[in-house]
């Protein structure tokens, strides 16, 4: 019997989806999954993981982890690990299993693998598939020696149905001491509802969007079809939007159905945040921009032209069925 | 004040990447610093400038590598140092790495260590905590700004867009994030000096690492490209047929809407 611990994330007081899609991968690779919820009045969620895939929910709970600190989390991370001895271990590739996963790994003298976007096989035969080169390339690599531990890079592994399964759910405690570092503020940007990362449909806006009113029609289109809005590094830099709506290597990282990439000349820093979306469609008005290499559908036009019209559409489109 | 900067030599990833037989050919490739290790190399010199003290570039990698470092004592830093595994090692994961820089640090006296956050080939952000962790030192990720005072750090961080104000203590690893400050180019007489500072050339015996214990956790099976998507089609004709033209492909034959 294979065992997995799956470090679950709540953002804002509520799960984020990568936690089920995490727990799901463990399920690929291990016989037994325990999901570890950390954080202040989390366990209100610990019953969703319990029934989308985990066999057992630990919850601990402490004023001091109400931020996410690495050696907060990191403790009381590692102590579930010598109580419970599990062969693999599972993080969201998000700012906090990104920070935090390296640490454990470091602790374990043990190899992770990053980023993993598709598992292959199962069990000790399982292989993990990630992006290298900026997305420009894939690797297929394996564990040779010691745990196997990886993160999962949002909206890439199907989750499990509720129901799924029927997981036990305990409160531990876990003693903390000597956290070196101390969040002192946080200021959480407003993203208007959807989280990037987890959108399914996502319009995003460059330069060329020109000023904050030119993100009014790709919101407009997004909220038609239900999706996020997202920008270019350009249009956060020349300030018509806030950088949380970024996308791309110093941005959010995301993977949507459907990306709707809107006066974006598509440098390599921004198609590392996007390119392995299932479907790209590009507007612009330059046909040579790089961003039509990686579409699926391009319109070469005006955006402010094109957009209200494809909103048009799709409002007809949705209405009519 | 000591600070150590981790740098790494990368694949320009602006370039087009080839692959031949399983591996990323890299023959007359464009090589730079990880663009991410420049804001580390920039914030360690105003660092020093302002506090006085020593900057050491340090990297692991092979002797094409001297010229990234070169580039660094040019900008700024006073000295360089490569330790080459090559001769030692056949396969280099990130355990491996991190193992080799945190058994060189472990022997300096070190206050700050700035690396990047991500090297834009290798992808995986794991180099900087795990040396840090190696070394039971505190670090913060992301970094947008630092502010040093005494031995205390107050860090602003960025955590998929909120921004976080961190409070902790040297010695402290950081890594930089786009946006911590804007790296100088080398100046001429930069690069003059830069030819005479110290760049120390280091091996495993130099650090008293058993190579039988950096054996790789790791296995890559092979490396490949995307699947090559069908060349994107372009819409043509009147606007008002393209944009209903695309609404049905999304619709029909993508079936994402
Ligand atoms: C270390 C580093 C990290 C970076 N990280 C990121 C990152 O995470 N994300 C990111 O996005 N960038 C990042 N960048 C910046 C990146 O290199 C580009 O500068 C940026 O993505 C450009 O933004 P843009 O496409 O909006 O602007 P531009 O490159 O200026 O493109 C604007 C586009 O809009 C088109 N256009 C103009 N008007 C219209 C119109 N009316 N209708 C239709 N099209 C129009 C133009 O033809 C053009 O193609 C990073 C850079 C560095 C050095
Ligand atoms: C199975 C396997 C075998 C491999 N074999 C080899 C090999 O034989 N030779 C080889 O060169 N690579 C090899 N690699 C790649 C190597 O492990 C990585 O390049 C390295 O661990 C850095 O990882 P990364 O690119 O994800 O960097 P990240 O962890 O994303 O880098 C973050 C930061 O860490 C610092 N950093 C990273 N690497 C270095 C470095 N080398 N020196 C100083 N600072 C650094 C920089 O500040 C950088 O910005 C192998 C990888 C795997 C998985």
């Amino acid at each position: 019997m294979t065992k997995a611990l799956v470090l679950a994330e709540s953002r804002d007081g509520s799960l984020r989806n990568v936690s089920f899609e995490a727990i799901a991968a463990a399920r690929r690779v291990a016989d037994e999954v325990i999901a570890v919820l950390i954080g202040h009045n989390v366990a209100k969620d610990a019953d969703a993981l319990a029934s989308r895939g985990a066999d057992q929910v630990l919850v601990v709970e402490d004023e001091r982890l109400l931020h996410y600190t690495p050696d907060g989390y990191g403790q009381v991370f590692l102590e579930l690990m010598n109580r419970t001895s599990p062969d693999v271990l599972v993080f969201g590739h998000t700012s906090l299993g990104k920070d935090l996963s390296p640490k454990i790994a470091a602790k374990l003298q043990a190899g992770l693998i990053s980023d993993v976007t598709a598992i292959e096989g199962e069990g000790a035969e399982a292989t993990f598939i990630r992006p290298i080169y900026s997305g420009k390339a894939f690797e297929k690599v394996k564990v040779s020696e010691g745990k196997t531990l990886f993160t999962v890079r949002p909206n890439n592994i199907d989750p499990l149905e509720a129901g799924s399964s029927q997981g036990t759910v305990e409160s531990v405690t876990v003693e903390l001491k000597d956290l070196r570092t101390i969040v002192a503020d946080i200021v959480r940007k407003a993203t208007g509802g959807v989280d990037l990362s987890e959108a399914k449909v996502i319009v995003a806006g460059g330069r060329g969007v020109k000023s904050s009113d030119g993100f009014a029609p790709l919101q407009e289109l997004a909220d038609v079809l239900g999706g996020a809005v997202g920008a270019s590094r350009g249009a956060c830099d020349a300030d018509y939007c806030d950088y949380a709506l970024q996308i791309g290597q110093t941005g959010k990282v995301v993977t949507p159905d459907l990306y709707i990439a809107c006066g974006i000349s598509g440098a390599i820093q921004h198609l590392a945040g996007m390119s392995n979306a299932k479907v790209i469609v590009a507007i612009n008005k330059d046909p040579e921009a790089n961003i039509f290499s990686v579409a699926d559908y391009g319109i070469v036009g005006d955006l402010f032209d094109v957009v209200p019209l494809l909103t048009a559409e799709f409002k007809k489109m949705l209405v009519h069925g | 004040m000591e600070i150590y900067v981790l740098l790494k030599r990368t694949f320009d990833t602006e370039e087009a990447i080839q692959l031949e037989n399983g591996q990323i050919d890299e023959d007359g490739a464009e090589f730079i610093i990880n663009p991410y290790d420049e804001y580390a190399v920039e914030e360690a010199i105003r660092v020093r400038d302002a506090q006085g003290g020593t900057v050491t570039v340090v990297t692991v990698g092979p002797e094409d590598a001297d010229k990234e470092l070169r580039t660094a004592l040019a900008m700024g830093a006073d000295q360089a140092v490569r330790i080459s595994i090559e001769d030692d090692i056949e396969e280099a994961d990130h355990f491996t790495i991190s193992e080799v820089l945190a058994g060189y640090l472990k022997e300096q006296t070190v206050d700050l260590i700035i690396a990047g956050n991500v090297a834009v080939d290798g992808g995986s952000g794991q180099v900087a905590p795990r040396v840090a962790e190696l070394l039971d030192i505190p670090y913060v990720t992301t970094i947008t700004k630092l502010e040093l005072d005494g031995t205390k750090a107050v860090v602003t961080r960025d955590a998929e867009g909120d921004t976080e104000t961190i409070k902790t203590t040297l010695p402290l690893l950081v890594t930089a994030q786009q946006g911590l400050n804007e790296p100088r180019y080398p100046s001429l007489p930069g690069i003059m000096k830069a030819k005479k500072k110290p760049l120390e050339e280091l091996e495993l015996d130099d650090l008293e690492l058993d190579e039988d214990e950096l054996a790789p956790r790791l296995e890559t099976i092979e490396r490949f490209l995307p699947p090559n998507k069908a060349a994107g089609k372009i819409l043509e004709g009147e606007l008002n047929e393209q944009v209903a033209q695309l609404a049905s492909l999304l619709r029909n034959e993508a079936k994402v809407v």
